[in-house]
């Protein structure tokens, strides 16, 4: 009996000799980068380790940033298969608001308990904002394409994220703005590390967003509804889910969270610009792909990495800095989509071709 | 027979066009005579650079026309391979490599440091680097679904304009002069005359026969067995594998055509703004280019042509000439040139959701195109 099922073991199918290949290829691939990737930080580590804890606490914090926005694209993708590229500029146009809500609207620019107050109803407007101007963009663009060819949504996207840009252009001006924040601006210091206000704030108000988005689509009905209909819209109309609000309910969270983030980068930066969500919008998908796209847990761990990669890139004694970050970011984006397509935590999927 | 002359009334209209403008600014415009009315008015809703550029992006989107319309694949970072042919164009043919003397048939004397390359041979370097870049590129990502696929070209069209930018100390090599950029290059030799960047007339000779090129590259290619593959590709990947045809390397052949025509559209920007300037290669000319591609009709050659001159002269000239004309007449002060971004987008938006085919429809993408809309009759129409 053992005999047998040895050899039933041994001839056991892993795939054609391409897939075989191209699975070692995988392998040694992600293995050589690793090896590399540990040995930089450990280079890093023995030569400044207070910076590095410094940093890495930096990279965190954006890390948490980027979470938010990341998880945007991660809900619309798992449940229409989007690549939403306007979403990073409705985060600009979140910071946007945030800004005119503080500092125009409501003439806010100490830490006193009105500008406290101020910020905690900017946190609440800047989500309703967002998310209702994500809900009008899938209404007013994205249905009509949802069972046309690829392309057609996807470039739909592109053009909707230079619409957002131009209302960016014209609400924020061609050029980068200071603007004054409500956060404090002291700071307290940790064996040698400096841990402000700001990266305080930022995770109380991120930590619980990111636990409440959890809930909403792990236990609740309408999370239900969400997930059946990322599984299979036709089945999920069949069972009586109303597909159309189900989508819209999605982007709506998409958008809140991207209001909320950026609330939080205009307070803890202080600048808005209109090619901001651009940017920030693709390190966020970045690290959507990383963890794996249509995977929650995943976006924020993979947001988290490419913060702290980021931020070590960006502040280490032996780094490329600050001025290769995109590119940095980047080369991960195309490593991880060659090496593994499906991300950290992502669910493998096989395409017909 | 009936396609045939329909290709050939586009033909001719664009020949007409192109023999009025030659002489417009060849002769009229350098002539005397010329009342000021007429010329202020050529000088401020048409300048020969206005031409001139509006050709560099037929060139390009052309290339682009291969890659999206001919094969269906997403490219969302075509100005890399804008970029590196232009700065081909900056090593080859100007005096950057200062601490080296190499001469091929260059237009400059002899004495002169730099690397000198001719012209038409630095077109062919220029689009076969880009080539290999493009297969280069292509290679480990085109396993991938579409979307993803427009996001690496994208996240490529990225790195690549940051490695110029920052290319004036990669461990201590100066590779691209960084933001300063890289400027004079040598005139374009064409037999009896030196062009130099002030010949604008002889200077759209040279670009319209590239563009022609790049026409006749695209209808022949399309005939032929290759551009029969993208098609059949473009409209289901399955069925073509299954009827032999061979995914990859037909996808990367799509590749490797659109980048070269993306490196000789780069040497032709950096002849026609006489320099290569690292800032200007950034990603809103990627989705200008798929703009005019989406715009004229993707796959349809003379669509997009239409779609490049239209677009491209509309933001270099035409908002601007607008804005002036507006401005001055109703005593306003709106910046008339912030509004590309509303146009390129809505053009994007609109275009994908009312007319999905683009101005000059191709017939055969028209009914990939609508396959799903409920309310659409999917009947092929009756060919005219």
């Amino acid at each position: 009996m053992g005999k047998l099922k040895a050899t039933v073991a041994a001839k056991k199918f892993t795939g054609t000799r391409g897939q075989v290949r191209r699975k070692r290829i995988e392998t040694s691939g992600a293995l050589i980068i690793a090896a590399l990737m540990v040995l930089w930080l450990g280079v890093n580590l023995i030569k400044a380790p207070t910076q590095f804890a410094q940093v890495t606490v930096l990279g965190l914090r954006n890390g948490l940033l980027y979470a938010l926005i990341a998880l945007g694209y991660t809900l619309v993708y798992g449940i229409i298969e989007l690549i939403n590229f306007a979403h990073g500029d409705l985060f600009m146009l979140g910071a946007l608001f945030s800004s005119y809500f503080i500092t125009i609207w409501f003439h806010q620019e100490n830490s006193n308990l009105a500008g406290w107050l101020t910020f905690v109803a900017a946190l609440f407007a800047a989500m309703l904002f967002c998310g209702t101007i994500n809900v009008l963009i899938e209404r007013l663009a994205y249905r009509k394409l949802r069972r046309a060819p690829k392309l057609a949504p996807l470039i739909t996207a592109v053009g909707m994220s230079f619409l957002l840009q131009f209302v960016g252009i014209k609400w924020n001006g061609s050029t980068p703005r200071q603007w004054p924040t409500v956060i404090p601006h002291g700071e307290y210091v940790w064996f040698g590390v400096i841990i402000s206000h700001v990266t305080i704030i930022l995770i109380l108000v991120a930590a619980p967003l990111l636990g409440s988005l959890t809930f909403v689509v792990n236990k609740t009905k309408q999370g239900k509804a969400m997930r059946a209909t990322a599984q299979d819209q036709d089945a999920a109309r069949l069972m009586g889910i109303d597909v159309n609000k189900t989508i819209s309910f999605t982007f709506a969270l998409g958008g809140a969270l991207a209001g909320a983030a950026g609330l939080l980068y205009q307070q803890s930066i202080g600048t808005t610009n209109y090619n901001l969500g651009f940017q920030l919008g693709l390190i966020a998908f970045t690290s959507a792909v990383l963890g794996g796209i249509g995977s929650l847990n995943g976006a924020v761990l993979g947001a988290l990495l490419i913060g702290i990669v980021q931020g070590l890139n960006d502040g280490l004694p032996i780094a490329l800095g600050q001025k290769w970050s995109q590119s940095v970011v980047f080369t991960i984006l195309i490593l991880i989509l060659v090496l593994k397509p499906a991300g950290l935590l992502g669910k493998v999927t096989t395409e017909k071709v | 027979m009936v396609a045939i002359s329909s290709q050939r009334k586009w033909a001719t209209g664009y020949l007409i066009a192109v023999a009025a403008l030659f002489i417009t600014y060849q002769f009229l415009f350098p002539w005397d005579g010329l009342p000021m009315g007429i010329y202020d008015t050529l000088q401020l809703w048409l300048p020969p650079t206005s031409v001139n550029e509006a050709l560099v992006y037929v060139i390009c989107a052309l290339g682009l026309n291969i890659v999206v319309g001919y094969a269906g694949l997403l490219d969302l970072g075509y100005v890399a391979f804008w970029a590196i042919g232009g700065y081909c164009a900056g090593w080859f043919m100007s005096e950057f490599f200062h601490m080296i003397n190499i001469h091929f048939y260059g237009s400059v004397a002899k004495a002169a440091p730099g690397i000198h390359v001719n012209f038409w041979g630095v077109l062919l370097i220029g689009g076969l680097v880009c080539a290999f870049f493009g297969v280069l590129i292509g290679a480990p990502t085109l396993r991938l679904k579409s979307d993803y696929l427009a996001i690496v070209t994208l996240g490529f069209g990225e790195i690549i304009p940051q490695i110029f930018y920052n290319g004036d100390d990669i461990g201590g090599f100066n590779l691209s002069n960084g933001t300063k950029g890289i400027t004079i290059l040598d005139p374009i030799p064409a037999g009896i005359k030196n062009i130099g960047p002030f010949d604008f007339g002889y200077k759209f000779i040279v670009f319209v026969f590239l563009a022609f090129v790049m026409i006749f590259i695209s209808l022949r290619l399309r005939k032929g067995r290759l551009g029969r593959a993208w098609l059949a590709i473009r409209e289901d990947e399955l069925a073509a594998s299954m009827m032999g045809v061979p995914l990859m390397q037909t996808k990367l052949a799509a590749y490797a055509v659109g980048a070269f025509a993306g490196g000789l559209g780069g040497v032709a920007f950096a002849t026609h703004v006489d320099g290569v300037y690292a800032e200007r290669f950034n990603f809103s000319i990627s989705i200008f280019l798929l703009a005019m591609v989406v715009l004229g009709g993707m796959g349809n050659v003379w669509g997009v042509i239409l779609g490049a001159l239209l677009l491209s002269w509309i933001n270099s000239t035409g908002l601007p000439a607008f804005g002036q004309t507006f401005n001055s007449r109703f005593e306003t002060e709106i910046n008339f040139p912030s509004f590309t971004f509303l146009l390129f987008g809505l053009v994007l938006i609109l275009m994908m959701l009312y007319k999905r085919e683009g101005l000059i429809p191709e017939s055969r993408l028209r009914l990939i195109l609508h396959e799903g809309d409920p309310e659409e009759d999917l009947s092929p129409k009756e060919s005219k």
